[in-house]
């Protein structure tokens, strides 16, 4: 089947996503939805094959529960892109907000600019499921806190100095955060430790930098070597310590 | 050795001549409290927990146990508890954890309100031969209703009604997950409340494969962890709950320890196997009433709004302005659980000192909701300790709509309120993942105890409706008339809008 163009101009979420549903349902393979602004839970629950490329400015926690679906956005996204997301693709040719890929499961959710505050936040893995939240300039306070599991790449690209917002993996105890360049320890969550980034690392992640670059049209090289913080649980069972039974 | 050793808690002893050597105690304590050495049986008192599955199955009664053997010297203010908890965190330095509910001694509301019963000039109805209507539906009502004639000239309901759960009688059971208690024990609840037409709640933690046939009469929770949450699980659910506090620790997270988590416990939740599954305190993406709105919301868009969602709160000092906004986020019940809530484990401090009795904040819930007109937008489910029927009927009186029942349920399966959940050991196959334990309680037998308790609790709450004159639950729903209080002070008869006895 073609492709699906929806005009979203002045439409509430619930109208827009019925569209999309039925869409997807009569077997669209892509989706355009142009004119967004402001509507959240675009492709909330949504399943199945299919792009959508949404042009705008989508509201809060765009592809919630999404499972399958790539979604491409032109423009900025509101808050918790990729929230509980369980698998598909976000792409954000702009900045997000607050609690980007909140306990995300599953998925990619890649962003070209900036993130905001407790980006990554308790992210898990289980199994074969392992979300990404990649970031090509920074992000805020309290990046990847409760995380139990995926990964989270920072690279840096805009002005230096690169990290500058402290509570980095705040009470972390699984998955890792790697961040392009020097990680001053003052930075560090409760919990969190930084551990040297090897070659080994650079040749696991590189089909991750790689891939992040082509959808962007970033040329990789100035990111291929070893100049990461990487950035991990000082133990898998944080609060172990902290009771006792009565 | 400063400190020594504290008195042991519970004293176990054999009667020799009663024991015939069945070695059944043995074979059952799961604390290790029995050992056989040669050809006698040797008790280690101080491993008891007082879980009773060794003397509730000595075929001889042979088996006594006594609480606090030594005496401490008596002292109102340093009971033995509060030595104990001090010699504890002298000696270690950490949170205390505590296990099952509230222990304080704090009056208990509920037994200072008395039911109404008809005498001469209204008649009471007899259930035998009379109809009683306790037929509960759970979510939005429509303020007004509008019809419209069809084609055929027959008029035809123009109003679009939200999404309602159906229950014949107003007991569910609470959500209590899989993780904190067995597979076996949520199998026993699911059948029992298939066969009552009534809910359970999933608690945080996945629905495992075994409870699918039962998914019409579950509830599924999606709390801070996000545990288990993926878009199958919340199509699955009769209804959805965002749970953002839990009576027995208002305020802050919960924390299954990895010793829990094991394969299939892992598999559900969706995590690794041994790690330990941390919820935070807050929903992260919950900072304001505005995002609880968004999240309720996105529950809704997900699920094409063809369920209703519940949101559960803690009932604290201000329950009723936060449930009047609850009743503004689209969320079709508020559930309220008071601090004598159960859970697997909790800081002793918080189960036992933070949050408010249910019976007051079902009262100020009800009434703060009437004040604003809004009632009709949520229903209100009350849970943290109810503990039989006259407890449902007050809660019903005061304004419920239907109540959670936790440990009542768990009570139907065996347990004896030891409060060691968090242990692992769990000898009633409960709060245990360990197969051998978990063996011992057959699905079947549970559901049919399970299903008698809330068939029991039915028929009283239809004899105590009867003879009050109703034949109808929604009579009886927020009818303080029907109360009256007993040696309650005038402040809380106030909170409680009930008259004392007499008046």
């Amino acid at each position: 089947m073609e492709k699906v163009v929806i005009d979203a101009k002045g439409m509430h979420y619930t109208p827009l996503n019925k569209q999309v549903r039925q869409a997807v349902a009569s077997g669209a393979k892509e989706i355009e939805i142009n004119n967004v602004l402001g509507q959240r839970f675009i492709a909330d629950g949504l399943r199945g094959d299919v792009k959508i490329t949404i042009n705008g400015i989508p509201g809060g926690d765009l592809c919630m529960f999404m499972n399958g679906p790539e979604c491409t956005v032109y423009g900025n996204c509101e808050h918790a892109p990729g929230n509980t997301m369980d698998g598909g693709m976000i792409v954000v040719h702009g900045s997000a907000g607050d609690a980007v890929a909140h306990s995300m499961r599953g998925g990619k959710v890649y962003v070209r600019g900036n993130i905001g505050y407790r980006g990554g936040i308790h992210m898990k893995e289980y199994e074969s499921k392992k979300p990404m939240l990649i970031i090509g300039g920074t992000s805020h306070a309290f990046l990847g806190e409760y995380m139990a599991g995926g990964l989270i790449m920072v690279f840096c690209m805009a002005e230096e100095p690169f990290m500058q917002d402290r509570g980095i993996g705040s009470g972390i105890h699984g998955g890792e955060i790697v961040i392009r360049g020097e990680v001053a320890d003052r930075l560090l969550g409760v919990g969190a430790k930084k551990v040297e980034f090897t070659e080994t690392d650079l040749k696991r992640l590189s089909p991750v930098i790689e891939d992040f670059c082509s959808r962007f049209n970033i040329d990789p090289a100035p990111l291929m070597n070893t100049n990461y913080t990487r950035i991990v649980p000082s133990s898998s069972r944080p609060f172990a310590g902290k009771y006792t039974w009565e | 050795m400063t400190l020594g050793s504290v008195p042991m808690r519970y004293k176990v002893s054999i009667d020799r001549d009663q024991c015939m050597q069945c070695m059944r105690c043995v074979d059952n304590c799961s604390y290790g409290v029995y050992r056989v050495d040669g050809d006698k049986i040797l008790v280690d008192s101080r491993k008891c927990t007082a879980c009773h599955r060794c003397i509730s199955m000595c075929p001889r009664d042979a088996i006594s146990l006594q609480e606090r053997p030594v005496d401490y010297r008596s002292h109102p203010v340093w009971t033995a508890q509060v030595r104990e908890d001090v010699i504890n965190q002298a000696r270690t330095g950490k949170i205390i954890l505590a296990g099952m509910g509230n222990a304080l001694d704090y009056p208990i509301i509920f037994d200072r309100l008395v039911l109404d019963a008809c005498q001469v000039t209204n008649p009471s109805i007899d259930p035998l031969r009379e109809p009683m209507e306790l037929r509960t539906y759970l979510g939005k009502k429509p303020s007004r209703l509008e019809f419209k004639k069809n084609d055929q000239g027959d008029v035809e309901l123009a109003t679009e009604l939200a999404p309602n759960l159906k229950l014949e009688t107003p007991i569910m059971i609470g959500h209590m997950s899989y993780g904190a208690i067995s597979l076996n024990a949520q199998l026993s609840m699911a059948k029992a409340v298939a066969e009552m037409g009534t809910f359970m709640g999933t608690g945080e933690g996945g629905l495992h494969n075994a409870l699918h046939p039962y998914q019409d009469h579950t509830i599924v929770q999606v709390a801070s962890g996000r545990f288990g949450v993926d878009i199958d699980y919340l199509e699955r659910g009769a209804a959805i709950e965002i749970k953002i506090g839990q009576g027995a620790k208002p305020g802050i997270g919960g924390h299954l320890p990895g010793e829990k988590v094991c394969v299939d416990v892992s598999c559900t939740r969706m995590i690794p196997l041994g790690s330990d599954a941390i919820s935070p305190a807050p929903h992260h993406d919950i900072y304001s009433i505005e995002d609880l709105a968004q999240l309720v919301r996105s529950l809704k868009e997900a699920t094409e709004w063809k369920k209703p969602v519940f949101v559960k709160i803690a009932a604290v000092h201000n329950v009723a302005a936060i449930a009047a906004g609850i009743a503004r986020s689209s969320a079709d019940a508020v559930v309220i659980d008071g601090f004598r809530g159960g859970t697997g484990a909790a800081p002793k401090v918080f189960r036992d000192n933070v949050g408010i009795p249910i019976e007051a904040a079902i009262a100020a819930v009800d009434q703060k909701l009437n004040d604003q007109g809004v009632r009709n937008e949520v229903s209100i489910i009350a849970s943290g300790g109810i503990r039989n029927s006259a407890d449902l009927a007050k809660s019903i009186a005061l304004g419920a709509d239907a109540v959670y029942i936790g440990t009542a349920s768990l009570i139907a399966l065996g347990c004896r309120v030891c409060g060691n959940c968090y242990r692992n050991l769990c000898p009633w196959g409960i709060a245990t993942q360990r197969q051998d334990l978990v063996d011992r309680l057959d699905p079947e037998i549970g559901a049919q105890n399970v299903a008698n308790l809330i068939h029991a609790w039915t028929l009283e709450l239809s004899e105590l409706m009867g003879a009050a004159g109703l034949n109808s639950i929604e009579s009886l729903r927020g009818n303080r008339e029907r109360l009256r209080g007993y040696m309650l002070d005038e402040g809380m008869l106030k909170v409680l809008k009930v008259n004392p006895v007499g008046a």
